[in-house]
């Protein structure tokens, strides 16, 4: 791949300037590897009163996985949008690579989309146009010469694993195939970074699954920074090093995947990440009492683990602090980028201890002990 | 002698036809796209040419075409020298196509779905690559199926331009059937019309169906 994207950048792209980034970086460590960053940025729609976006200042690192997340209306498709400037901020800066993007002429503004790939939820491929066509599309707009198109295309075709399909209109795909597609298409200039727009929003668990996987091995192999939005905590989970949580066109909550989701701060982010926590199970449920009805009763805790430090959760050490018989009633653990998190829901009973220094004592294992109630 | 005379009768609504839709064609696609592209939002987005622009279009559009006829004769003079024969039918067969065509042809562009304009935006397309490689081909389909109306209602029109004197099926059922109550001829012309409307509606059909590959 190596030599054809060095060919195609160097004909379609002004000389890359990796002394100027050098100095860049020397003056303002702060910014650290900063591939994108927002400053300030606003964006407040003609004829509405509430702006989309407000004041959101936000780094995504080169090389990064990033997660953008919210509930609908929130502002993910806007900010997403800014970065190769389909949609115009109101207010604030957007640079990347420490070049503000925002007074871009068509020229530079098309040479500059180039460097950025894009994929959507409905996949947006041409319906008039093969599979081939589609992909090859940008390298003609770009007026790659015919020889280098077929490569990349085919190259391209391949590493989505849809060489055989390439004469077939998209209408007879299904939507991971489309979707697939898709990722070629965004792919086929060797860009920096790839913005996934609710990409896997349409799709199959299944399907979901399996381009998850593709974004990532692609993130792997060619380094490619990728900013993604969605609505599923699932989707980051799976994939994201980092996320924002954003909420009313403001950013309510940022950091590392596993620390928002071992220990969410926001609402919303405990709102979106519900669907993933599992239920108690409803006979537990009807038998829970708010209030101790005797001394014996047995307490039942809803204990967080969130991932602090790196080892899976040492039980015995729980066990001896609260005493007792203790009796797994749900939970489980899953790792996330290295981190084992997840909740243990435990009944302890018969502990020598009182209930509140039961509870005292869980804390002292973990950060986040939750009281659900007594059982008889 | 009567072949002769409804051959060349044929020929002569085919020519008229033919030339006016050939130029409705070629002068409505882009009057479609400007009207499109002007629009609030549009890739091309100029408000003022575009209220102009369909203003204009409106104007021809409501003017039945009969009148347009006789309201257009001294322009015709201007143009082709003379208000009579198949040449002279051709400058209002024109004139009321285009605008006609080019409202169909908007539609068509109108529906293609925004995303595919977003999509190559992202994929760094300047703005006549988004016309010509996304719009006009995702609207081909329409495109066809709405010449394809133009057609039919073009050869109406030239029955009744064939009225006032430009020859023509229309000539001949007017003169001959009307004017002399020869039903016969006047069955014939309208056996002929019905032929050439299914053939041109089978084919168009047929066309746009092919092209289109949703």
């Amino acid at each position: 791949m190596s030599a054809v994207s060095a060919r195609v950048a160097q004909e379609q792209q002004p000389p890359f300037a990796p002394l100027q980034q050098a100095r860049q970086r020397a003056l303002h460590p702060e910014l650290g590897n900063a591939h994108v960053r927002f400053i300030g940025l606003g964006k407040t729609y003609p004829g509405q009163q509430t702006p989309a976006l407000a004041g959101i200042d936000l780094n995504i690192q080169r090389g990064e996985i990033f997660g953008i997340i919210g509930r609908s209306g929130a502002g993910k498709s806007s900010l997403i949008r800014t970065i190769n400037r389909l949609e115009q901020p109101s207010s604030g800066r957007v640079l990347i690579d420490q070049v503000d993007i925002g007074e871009y002429d068509e020229d530079r503004l098309v040479r500059l989309r180039r460097r950025i790939g894009m994929i959507f939820q409905h996949f947006n491929l041409m319906s008039a146009k093969t599979v081939w066509q589609n992909v090859e599309l940008p390298l003609k707009v770009a007026g790659v010469p015919r020889e280098l198109r077929q490569r990349k295309v085919t190259e391209l075709l391949e590493l989505v694993g849809l060489q055989e399909k390439h004469q077939i209109y998209p209408a007879q795909l299904s939507g991971g195939q489309k979707q697939r597609v898709g990722i070629a298409r965004a792919l086929v200039h060797d860009p920096e970074i790839l913005l996934c727009d609710e990409a896997t929003s349409a799709l199959d668990p299944e399907t979901t699954e399996s381009i998850l996987g593709l974004l990532r091995d692609i993130n792997r192999r060619l380094g490619l920074t990728i900013v993604l939005i969605t609505h599923e905590m699932a989707v980051i989970r799976d994939i994201c090093q980092r996320v924002v949580v954003l909420e009313r066109g403001r950013i309510v909550e940022q950091g590392a995947v596993w620390q928002v989701f071992g220990d969410p701060q926001h609402e919303v982010s405990k709102t979106l990440l519900a669907p993933l926590q599992p239920a108690l199970p409803a006979a537990l449920q009807a038998r829970l009492q708010p209030q101790p009805p005797s001394p014996e009763a047995a307490l039942v805790l809803n204990v967080r683990v969130s991932g602090k430090d790196k080892q899976a959760p040492e039980l015995s050490s729980l066990f001896a602090l609260l005493g007792g018989q203790i009796s797994l009633l749900q939970g489980g653990i899953e790792p996330i980028q290295g981190r084992a998190l997840g909740q243990l829901v435990v009944s302890v009973a018969n502990s020598p201890h009182s209930h509140e220094q039961v509870i005292e004592r869980a804390r002292q294992w973990a950060a986040q002990v939750e009281v659900l109630g007594y059982v008889v | 002698m009567w072949f002769d005379r409804l051959l060349a009768g044929v020929l002569d609504t085919l020519l008229m036809v033919g030339v006016s839709s050939l130029i409705a064609l070629l002068a409505g696609i882009p009057l479609a796209v400007i009207l499109v592209t002007s629009g609030k939002g549009g890739i091309f987005e100029a408000p003022t040419l575009n209220r102009v622009l369909g203003a204009f279009v409106n104007l021809f559009r409501s003017i039945p075409f009969l009148i347009l006829m006789v309201a257009l004769i001294p322009f015709t003079r201007l143009i082709v020298g003379t208000t009579y024969g198949v040449w002279a039918a051709v400058v209002p067969l024109t004139i009321a196509a285009t605008p006609f065509f080019a409202r169909i042809a908007e539609v068509s562009l109108r529906e293609v779905d925004h995303g595919l304009i977003e999509a190559a935006q992202a994929m760094g397309c300047r703005r006549w690559h988004i016309v010509w490689h996304v719009l006009l081909p995702e609207a081909l389909p329409g495109i066809v199926g709405g010449f394809t109306i133009t057609l039919v209602t073009m050869i109406n029109s030239s029955a009744m331009a064939g009225a006032i004197g430009a020859g023509g099926l229309g000539d001949i059922a007017y003169r001959y059937g009307y004017q002399r109550f020869d039903s016969q001829i006047m069955l014939t012309v309208i056996v002929m019309l019905v032929v050439l409307v299914a053939l041109i509606q089978l084919g168009g059909d047929r066309l746009a169906k092919g092209l289109n590959k949703r």
